[in-house]
């Protein structure tokens, strides 16, 4: 194949110049607002608290949502642990699909928001673990540092890396595929909640 | 089939096909209605965005570059999918294609496997290979379900069921979906739910899953999905085999290009700023998705399609579809005329190209199904020049036709008499004789083939004088 | 006022079926200063050609073009398409283009080269405006062609429903794809009549021929009338429709 790639290039167009004038680094008056603002646009609940008020906003959300059983990275954070429910961290991978299946949600960190696309990028890094974890359960609670966000798509990318398995999720499972019409809800988590840390 | 796929075979040429279409009115209701509403959010999600054109520069760009020294970039990107623990093949044609799949899924001990949307697939006939083979394909898009479920053809690359609405989608799932509640409405997220349950169990079990690629980065052998419903990140999470086949026109060079591409192609195609989903994987990650990854690098016609200098700029294509929600000829005539796998615009010059040598009948009228109005070169975002690349392949198939057709000789009649003005007049004083055919300053009725012109509209009668007359006898 | 020599690119279909639109550019770029000249040896860009797939007959008729056209400062052409054709693809045709990087479709004449949006016209007509797809998305005319009418005393301009919207024409399309034409003709149409105007105007006469032929079929009470008649049109000689 490679000779015939060779032969149909024995004009030897090229080489390009790729232009670069598109903006790498664009800025935002208030990037935590505009993430809110563009999650929200999928329909999924957005929070803002400081760090203080973190614990107390997961519990609350997981009361609202009646959720018991939960799914966690081994590596969450002790304090986002809401006392009043059942967590199942996914100790060396122990956790089954069907017990995944079953659960009434996972909480996750993440490594990278995009606020003008309203993106949340997990890269199984830190308080976030393997990729079924946030895909089989039907809530994702997902929490964001201020750190963490990036306003436009080339500012996050150039944070990632591309060899580690990445997910980016914008709102939650959705479909286009009647009447090219967007709607939430196929096979991925059908709700999606984000709590956005402000502060340090 | 042919040895190459892409068309269906048997399928008419595309004006009688858009003859029948036309004549459907659903048909056409929905699609002026699904086009309609896509349109106009494109347009908006575009302008958000202050860097669109140079953006599209860009796009325009890389691809040119990948495609300048193609062979590089995929020994690279062989190099770094083998280093990460994956396994790249090389197939020449659709049936290489599909015997290295079918081989891989037996080895797997699977007999069914799980698939996301994929072009590629479709365009080598995949899911038909496989069940000759005796393994069952099962499609978990949910317009591929729609259609698979209707026994239909994909009319559309990004929404295949995009000809139907939603009660016709709830009367396709009461009547084939055995798992159905009765009282499901045409509500889309009841619809959407329908779906869901019906392949839950699929998912839970497969071992083998067979995907697409959007991207795949030759630096790092970065492989790239984009999607919307999470049926593709349960395929390429959750078997123990994924088996991905892309068309060697998808690597890119670097990681970083992904930021040019992943603003282009979710704002082009279903006018979001970003789509639901977008997975990324690199080989194998242990304890993390499947054991084993395969990628399958396809040329089924691309490298013909390179060779040709004008044409080539098709392979530049990311399989957007924003050309087939602005064509004036693809709102009318809906994806089933084009009788491809990639019907609209795009599919009209990729279509031909890919077959090369195989192209028939059906295939050589696609490069005439438009009128050159050019919404599709506008709308694309790696500006592929289409109507460019129509004309130019109108010029072959008229190479490869006989001179003595009645339209190369008639086009050659008109260049000779055009060719010298006093010809020229002559010729003008000639067709003026049309004033006998005319009432009341209309010619109503011609024949053949000016008949297929007045058949819906008049024709002025010539003037007394050209214009031409006019000057010399009024300045000259 | 400074007096400009232009070339006048009447193109076939004008010269042949729609002399008065010639006429009306000759009396327009005269009115505004313009020493127009017609040279005789002209005939058709070739466009038919190229878009059919005859693309040597095109070059042909293109190298005549070049050698006709090339004395003079500027060309004009009433048609969006045929300049398009000829700055767009001639250079792909030909090695010198000299002449057809100096053509202009009428209204980027009106506006760019001559600077004038009100050209001094009267028009008392109820008016749809159809932006052609050629002058629309080769040339990128944008709103020239609207700011000259909109300029025209007496003129109503009004709105066409999904203005940018191909007719369906396209050359041999319309022959080749007859029922996909003309259902985007009937639609095109349906515009136009929702609009109640009296008259729809272009910049392009193959366009005209093409929606007019619909509207005389349905006998709809629109007129055609191309931009040059309407801008030429004035109260001491007002455009008068064919008896």
């Amino acid at each position: 194949m490679l000779g015939r790639i060779r032969a149909a290039l024995a004009d030897r167009p090229g080489p390009v110049t790729v232009p670069r004038d598109y903006d790498r680094t664009r800025e935002a008056a208030d990037p935590l607002a505009l993430l809110a603002e563009r999650i929200e646009d999928y329909r999924a609940v957005v929070h803002r608290v400081d760090a203080a008020g973190l614990p107390g906003r997961i519990a609350t959300s997981l009361a609202a949502r009646g959720a018991r059983r939960m799914a966690a990275p081994v590596d969450l954070p002790t304090s986002w642990l809401a006392p009043e429910v059942t967590w199942r961290p996914d100790t060396d991978q122990s956790l089954t699909i069907d017990e995944l299946d079953g659960i009434d949600g996972v909480l996750t960190g993440c490594a990278v928001a995009v606020a003008e696309t309203g993106t949340l990028v997990l890269d199984a890094g830190e308080a976030q673990g393997r990729r079924v974890l946030t895909l089989l359960p039907d809530y994702h609670l997902c929490v964001v540092r201020a750190d963490q966000v990036a306003v436009s798509l080339p500012e996050a990318l150039a944070r990632l890396d591309g060899t580690r398995p990445l997910t980016f999720v914008s709102g939650p499972s959705a479909t286009s595929d009647i009447e090219l019409n967007r709607v939430e809800g196929v096979h991925g988590p059908r709700t999606l909640e984000v709590v956005i840390v402000t502060g340090g | 089939m042919a040895g190459r796929g892409v068309t269906w075979l048997g399928t008419p040429t595309f004006p009688k096909a858009a003859r029948t279409a036309l004549a459907d009115t659903q048909l056409r209701t929905n699609l002026r209605n699904a086009t309609t509403t896509i349109r106009g959010k494109r347009a908006g999600a575009v302008a958000e965005l202050p860097d669109w054109e140079p953006l599209r520069l860009a796009g325009e760009a890389i691809k040119d570059e990948v495609l300048a020294d193609l062979g590089t970039y995929l020994e690279r990107l062989e190099a770094a999918v083998t280093a990460r623990g994956g396994v790249v093949h090389w197939a020449r044609d659709a049936v290489e294609a599909n015997e290295i799949v079918l081989r891989l899924t037996r080895e797997a001990g699977a007999d069914e496997v799980v698939k996301i949307k994929s072009m590629a697939t479709a365009e080598i006939g995949l899911n038909e290979a496989l069940a000759e083979g005796g393994v069952q394909a099962v499609e978990t898009d949910l317009a591929e379900l729609i259609v698979q479920l209707g026994e239909d053809r994909p009319s559309h690359i990004l929404v295949p069921a995009i000809h139907r609405n939603r009660s016709e989608i709830r009367e396709i799932f009461r009547r084939e979906m055995p798992d159905v509640p009765e009282d499901i409405t045409d509500e889309p997220r009841e619809l959407a739910e329908a779906a869901r349950r019906h392949l839950r169990q699929k998912f839970l079990t497969a071992k083998v899953a067979v995907s697409g690629a959007n991207f795949a980065v030759a630096d790092s052998g970065s492989v790239v999905v984009v999607e919307s419903e999470g049926n593709g990140r349960m395929c390429l999470t959750l078997p123990e085999t994924l088996i991905t086949v892309m068309g060697i026109e998808k690597v890119v060079p670097t990681w970083s290009d992904l930021e040019v591409f992943l603003q282009l192609l979710p704002r082009s195609s279903t006018a979001e700023r970003m789509n639901p989903y977008t997975s990324v994987w690199t080989g194998v990650t242990p304890g993390d998705g499947p054991k084993n990854f395969h990628l399958i690098l396809l040329d089924n016609g691309r490298t013909d399609t390179l060779a040709d200098t004008v044409g080539r700029q098709a392979l530049r294509c990311i399989r957007c579809s924003a050309c087939l929600n602005v064509c004036p000829v693809y709102e009318r005539t809906g994806g089933a005329a084009y009788g491809s796998v990639y019907p609209g615009p795009i599919g009209a010059i990729l279509t031909p190209q890919l077959l090369g040598e195989d192209v028939d009948k059906q295939a050589r009228s696609l490069p005439y199904a438009s009128s050159l109005c050019g919404a599709c070169f506008e709308v694309c975002p790696v500006r592929i020049d289409i109507p460019e690349v129509l004309v130019h392949l109108r010029a072959e198939a008229v190479q490869a036709k006989n001179k003595t057709s009645p339209e190369a000789v008639a086009m050659a009649a008109l260049a000779w008499a055009m060719g010298d003005a006093r010809r020229w007049a002559a010729a003008q004083k000639a067709a003026g004789i049309g004033r006998l055919l005319s009432r009341g300053g209309r010619i109503t009725s011609l024949p053949w083939p000016g008949s297929k012109w007045t058949s819906s509209r008049d024709l002025p009668a010539p003037p007394k004088e050209t214009f031409r007359a006019w000057w010399r006898r009024t300045r000259g | 006022m400074v007096v400009v020599r232009v070339a006048l690119f009447a193109t076939c279909v004008t010269d042949t079926l729609y002399p008065r639109t010639g006429q009306a550019v000759v009396r327009l770029l005269e009115r505004l200063g313009c020493e127009v000249d017609f040279p005789a040896a002209q005939t058709c860009c070739g466009q038919m050609h190229y878009n059919t797939g005859y693309p040597k007959h095109a070059a042909a008729l293109a190298a005549d073009y070049e050698r006709i056209f090339t004395e003079y400062d500027a060309v004009v052409a009433p048609s969006g398409s045929c300049v398009g054709m000829v700055r767009e693809i001639y250079p792909k045709l030909l090695d010198s283009t000299q002449a057809a990087i100096r053509s202009h479709e009428l209204s980027e004449f009106l506006v760019d080269v001559l600077g004038v949006t009100d050209v001094g016209a009267y028009f008392p007509h109820r008016v749809t405006y159809h932006p052609t797809c050629h002058s629309l998305r080769m040339l990128k005319v944008g709103d020239r062609p609207m700011r000259l009418l909109r300029a025209v005393r007496g003129l109503e301009l009004v709105e066409l429903p999904e203005a940018e919207s191909c007719c369906g024409f396209g050359g041999t399309f319309a022959i080749k794809n007859a029922d996909t034409s003309s259902a985007m003709l009937t639609d095109k149409i349906k515009g136009i009549t929702e609009t109640r105007a009296e008259v729809l105007t272009a910049g392009d006469n193959s366009c005209l021929m093409h929606i007019g032929g619909g509207l005389s079929r349905l006998r709809a009470g629109v007129s055609p009338v191309h931009l040059a008649e309407i801008l030429s049109s004035t109260e001491e000689e007002p455009w008068q429709a064919v008896a």
